[in-house]
Formats: structure tokens, sequence, C-alpha cells
């Protein structure tokens, strides 16, 4: 995975006690380091003492590096005034949603087109990919009118949960990725279960799942990551202010908040999926790295 | 149709695989369907109803208040007459090509040269992703506080070498570099990490070959490294592509299009068509045109990741 010593790369170790690399290529090493570093780590230190400053001292020293009386009650006071609680509430029902039926949806379908195999699943998985050639933000003024009058059922889903759970579901990224875990299963497994007298259920549920552990982690943590960031299209399903998540809320509250309550609220919405990528950190990047079928 | 059917037992039992599935069929027929059924409904109502809805959309003309009326290509005119509509074309092209000028040389460069490193390189991979793991309207809304004309980071600092202060996103010129240089703080981390995972593949023999044969350093990194990263490089080019011509939030919350339209995208103009003006008609006729162009970009992805998957 990483490079190790036995494994070069573009410099070799004689290249290593060269002159012109000892004496550029390292500094220009230092200098981009320092430089991400300060890209990274700057703007996100910067909102958190944002958050603890009082607004006066951020208009009139916005320079100042640390506030001179810390105030933690900003936090608590945008928590209630700007109801960030409520709204970061919103947000979680709405990511924790998303995650269940985008996982529901890619391990059963996965599964049926994977192990049951009815004749017709080669159309459904053509059918599911060549969603992935329509970028969902071209659908996105149809699939509105689609939440506002359903076909066959009727009635309207906008402005509830549903409007956002279900077209969730809808990720050909996700079954793909679970199908093509499924397919490198050994199918003797499956066999052999059958023999023994197990249904395609205790399949999906005995088998299936306690194996696909990994795969779900990969989706779970892909799913969550990509649902909080989410702006556009609750922005469009969920008009009604009360019932909107802090992404769609925090523009808003910047027109009419105080700037340190504001921060205050970024800052508690960029929390979450910092922890989440801090503690998971190893799979995530490994993750993003063998993304779009490179050898990682 | 006689011959084919009496043909098909033969053929089967000449493959053992195959042979399995009739009976396989019979058994597991329901529950197969039971298992598809959420993909099913779920792709049919939010992922293939929308898109043929979409196509029918842009040839009617539908306000939600009176019965949809075909208008047949008469949204496709009005939105070619639009002038509004040649500038959101022509700031996207910017866009797109500001971003690929700011956004594709760094990450290879970054990616290249901290491959390198010997010891950290864990860490920097957290930092230089630690921009993606933040929500996009937080990371814009911050942006916009330290473009702040009166009291913004950018200022404030460049103030104390005697530089500026600069209008960043209040003047036509200097708003849309001022949106795409926050975009590409926020998307660059991710490419870092495909490119770094790329170099890890890339054979020492080809480096050591090259070395024996006497290239120096920048000659490898010409012939050896760029060559074994095309492939990597044109699907990042491409994504980069396919997901500028989307951008919405950077112009939607730092300058809502403005100044004078300057920053007005595609998506924009697609969402004020919309919920502005409530000419749905003319937002899907728009959105159409987009699909289009975005389609054979992401077939052209498309085939280039199997290709690259199979081999």
């Amino acid at each position: 995975m990483t490079t190790s010593d036995t494994a070069r790369g573009l410099l070799s170790t004689h290249d290593r006690r060269g002159l012109r690399i000892r004496g550029i290529f390292v500094p220009v090493q230092v200098l981009l380091f320092v430089a991400v570093a300060l890209a990274g780590l700057v703007p996100l230190l910067w909102m958190a003492k944002g958050a603890i400053s009082p607004t006066q001292e951020l208009l009139r020293e916005p320079l100042r590096l640390w506030p001179s009386d810390p105030q933690w009650t900003v936090l608590s006071d945008a928590w209630s005034r700007l109801r960030i609680g409520h709204y970061l509430f919103n947000t979680v029902v709405l990511v924790g949603g998303s995650w269940l039926v985008q996982l529901i949806v890619a391990a059963t379908g996965a599964f049926a087109l994977s192990i049951l195999r009815p004749w017709y699943g080669r159309y459904v998985e053509a059918a599911v990919l060549a969603t992935l050639f329509v970028p969902g933000t071209v659908s996105l003024i149809a699939l509105y009118l689609t939440i506002l009058d359903l076909p066959v059922t009727g009635g309207s889903i906008a402005n509830t949960p549903l409007a956002i759970w279900l077209p969730a579901g809808a990720n050909a990224f996700n079954f793909l990725i679970m199908k093509r875990f499924f397919d490198a299963i050994p199918r003797e497994l499956f066999e052999a279960a059958e023999v023994d007298g197990a249904g395609p259920w205790r399949l999906f549920v005995q088998i299936m799942l306690p194996m696909s552990r990994p795969i779900i982690a990969v989706v779970s943590l892909l799913s969550v990551m990509s649902a909080w960031k989410e702006f556009l299209w609750p922005l469009v399903a969920i008009s009604d202010a009360e019932r909107q998540p802090l992404a769609v809320a925090l523009p808003r509250l910047a027109e009419s908040s105080e700037l340190n309550q504001l921060i205050a609220g970024m800052l508690i919405a960029t929390v979450p999926p910092l922890l989440l990528f801090l503690v998971f950190q190893r799979h995530i990047i490994r993750g993003v790295g063998g993304f779009a079928g490179v050898k990682g | 149709m006689t011959t084919l059917t009496t043909d098909r037992p033969v053929t089967a039992l000449a493959r053992p695989g195959p042979g399995r599935r009739p009976r396989r069929r019979s058994r597991h027929g329901l529950a197969a369907l039971v298992f598809l059924l959420p993909t099913l409904v779920v792709f049919t109502y939010f992922g293939w109803w929308p898109i043929l809805r979409g196509v029918v959309l842009s040839v009617q003309e539908t306000n939600l208040v009176s019965d949809p009326r075909w208008v047949g290509l008469d949204n496709f005119r009005t939105l070619l007459a639009d002038p509004l509509l040649w500038t959101a074309v022509r700031n996207t092209a910017w866009f797109a090509l500001l971003a690929l000028l700011f956004g594709f040389p760094a990450p290879i460069l970054l990616a290249v040269v901290m491959s390198e490193l010997r010891r950290l390189g864990g860490l920097f991979r957290v930092l230089v992703y630690l921009p993606v793991v933040v929500p996009p309207v937080v990371a814009v809304l911050l942006w916009k506080w330290f473009y702040d004309p009166g009291n913004g980071l950018f200022n404030e600092v460049l103030g104390l070498i005697g530089l500026g202060p600069y209008p960043w996103l209040q003047s036509t010129s200097s708003a849309m570099p001022s949106l795409v240089l926050e975009a590409t703080w926020a998307g660059a981390g991710g490419t870092v990490l495909i490119y770094l995972a790329a170099l890890t593949s890339v054979p020492s023999e080809l480096y050591e070959a090259a070395e024996t044969d006497g290239a120096s350093v920048w000659r490898r990194l010409w012939h050896v490294t760029l060559p074994q990263l095309r492939g990597v490089l044109l699907l990042m080019l491409l994504l980069q592509v396919i997901g500028t011509l989307q951008v919405f939030t950077e112009p939607f919350v730092l300058t809502d299009g403005g100044p004078a339209d300057s920053t007005v995208t595609i998506l924009l103009l697609i969402y004020r068509y919309a919920f502005v003006y409530g000419d749905y008609g003319l937002a899907t006729a728009l959105s159409v045109l987009l699909a289009v162009v975005l389609g054979v970009l992401s077939a052209i992805y498309l085939r280039l990741t199997r290709s690259w998957s199979t081999t």
C-alpha cells in the first residue's frame, strides 16, 4: 500500500544522496507539505476560533489569533437561538434514512442479480447502469415534479423525509460495487447451502450478509459522507424551513444572524463528518484511492 | 422455432453451467422478484421515470397550474433566443477552463512529489483530504467570510504585505476566479489521493531500467511516471469536466450569479427557470441539452474505466 524502503519510486537511493535532490527536491517537498497543512488546517482552525469569539472582535480585529475572552456560550446560543440543534436533528434523520434505503436497495438488488440470477437480470442491470449516464442534477426538475405527484399511486412526498430517502436509493454506483463484490464470492458456498435445504432468504441472511461486512462498511461510509454533503436536492425537495437539513438552513441563517453564531453553526455542521473521517481515515483514504478501477 | 426449442437441452448438457439455469429459474423465480422489488420500485420512480419525464417535459409547456400543453420545440427556440443562456454557457465554460488551469496540474505535482515522502505520508494524506470532508455549504460560507472586502481574512493578510484590498466577489472580472479558487480548495484532495494510489502501481523495474540507461530524474518523470499515469490523468480530466459543468453551490451561495450575471452558470439558470420563473418546460429543455453533453462525457468515462479494470 505505502512506499516502503524496498519498493522504490521515481527516486533511487542514489538520487537521494545527490546534491540536486537534497538541494531542490527536498525543499520543494517541505514547502508543499507546509502549504497543504496550512490549506487543510487554517480554515478549520479559523472557523473554530470564530465560533468562540465575540462578533465585535471578529469585525474589529479580524487577524487576532485567539479571542481575548473565549466565549463557549456562543456554541450553545447558536444551538438554541439559531436552532442549529433542530436542523442538525433534521440532517441526522435524512442522512440515516438515506443510508438505510441505499443499503437495503443495493444489497437486495445485487443479491438477486448476482446469486439468484433471474433470466431478465441482465436487462435490469443494463437499465440500472444506464442511469449512470444521466447525472442527478440533469433530471432534477423532472424528479421534483415526480415527488410532487407520484406516478400510478399519486400523492406528494415533497417536504417529507421520503423525498430524500427514496431517491437516494436509486444509486447505480452502490449497486455496481455491491454486485462486483457478490460476484467474487465462490458460488460453491451457496450451492452447498442449497443442497442442505437453505432457501433464498436464508442464503441472504446467513451467508450473504455476514460475508459482505467489508463492502457494507464501504457503502455505508460513502453514502453517509455524501448524504451529509447534499445541498441542491434537499433545497429543492424540502421548501418548508422547519424541515430543512442544516446544509440548506445555513445559507438562509447567514443573512440574518450574528456572525459568531453562524460560524458556530458551521462548525457544528462540520464536526460529525470530520470525526467520521478521522476515525475511519484508513478505509476512506483507501476507498478514495481505489476509486475509478485504479489498482491501489 | 421448433428446431430451436429441441436444440436447447443438447447444448445445455454439453455445458453444465448454463444447463442448471432452467431449474434454478423455476425454483427462484418468485424469490428473485421479491429481492429485486426495492431496486425496481426505487429506480422506476426516481431513476428511469424522471429521465423519460424530463424528455417529455422539454416539449411541453408546464407551469403546474394549467394542464401541460404540447409545444414541440418551442421551449428550445425560446431557450436559444435567451441571451442569458449564452452568458451561462460562456460562464460555465470559463469556470471549467479556470478549474482545469487551477485544479488539474496541482494534484499531479502534489502526488508526484509527496509519493517520495519517506515519513509522514499518512499524515499528508489526512491533511490533503481535510477540505473534502467539510460540507460544501460550510466551505462556501467559510470562504465568503474570508473573501469579505471589509474584514475578510484574505484582504487582511494581503494587507500586511501591502497588497489589496481586492474586491474578490464584488467585481465581474474577479468573481469567477474567486469561485474557482474555493472549488479547487474543496475538491483537489480526492484527486491527490487517487494519483497517489495510482503512483504506487508504477512498476519499479521501469524506473530502474531508465536509471541504468542514464535517465535523469526529470527524464524519468517525463518518460516513465507521466505515461504510466496517462489513463488515470485522462479519467480525472473527464470527471473534472463533468463535475464543473454542473457547478451550482458556489455561484448560488457566494454570488447568486452576480455581479452583473458574471457567475450565472447553466445549473443556476435551470434552477431559476424552474423555481423563480416557474417555467418547467424551459428548465427541462436546458436540462436535456446539458444531459446530452454530460451523457457523451460519461459514456467515454465508463468506457475507459471498463477497459482498464478488465485488463
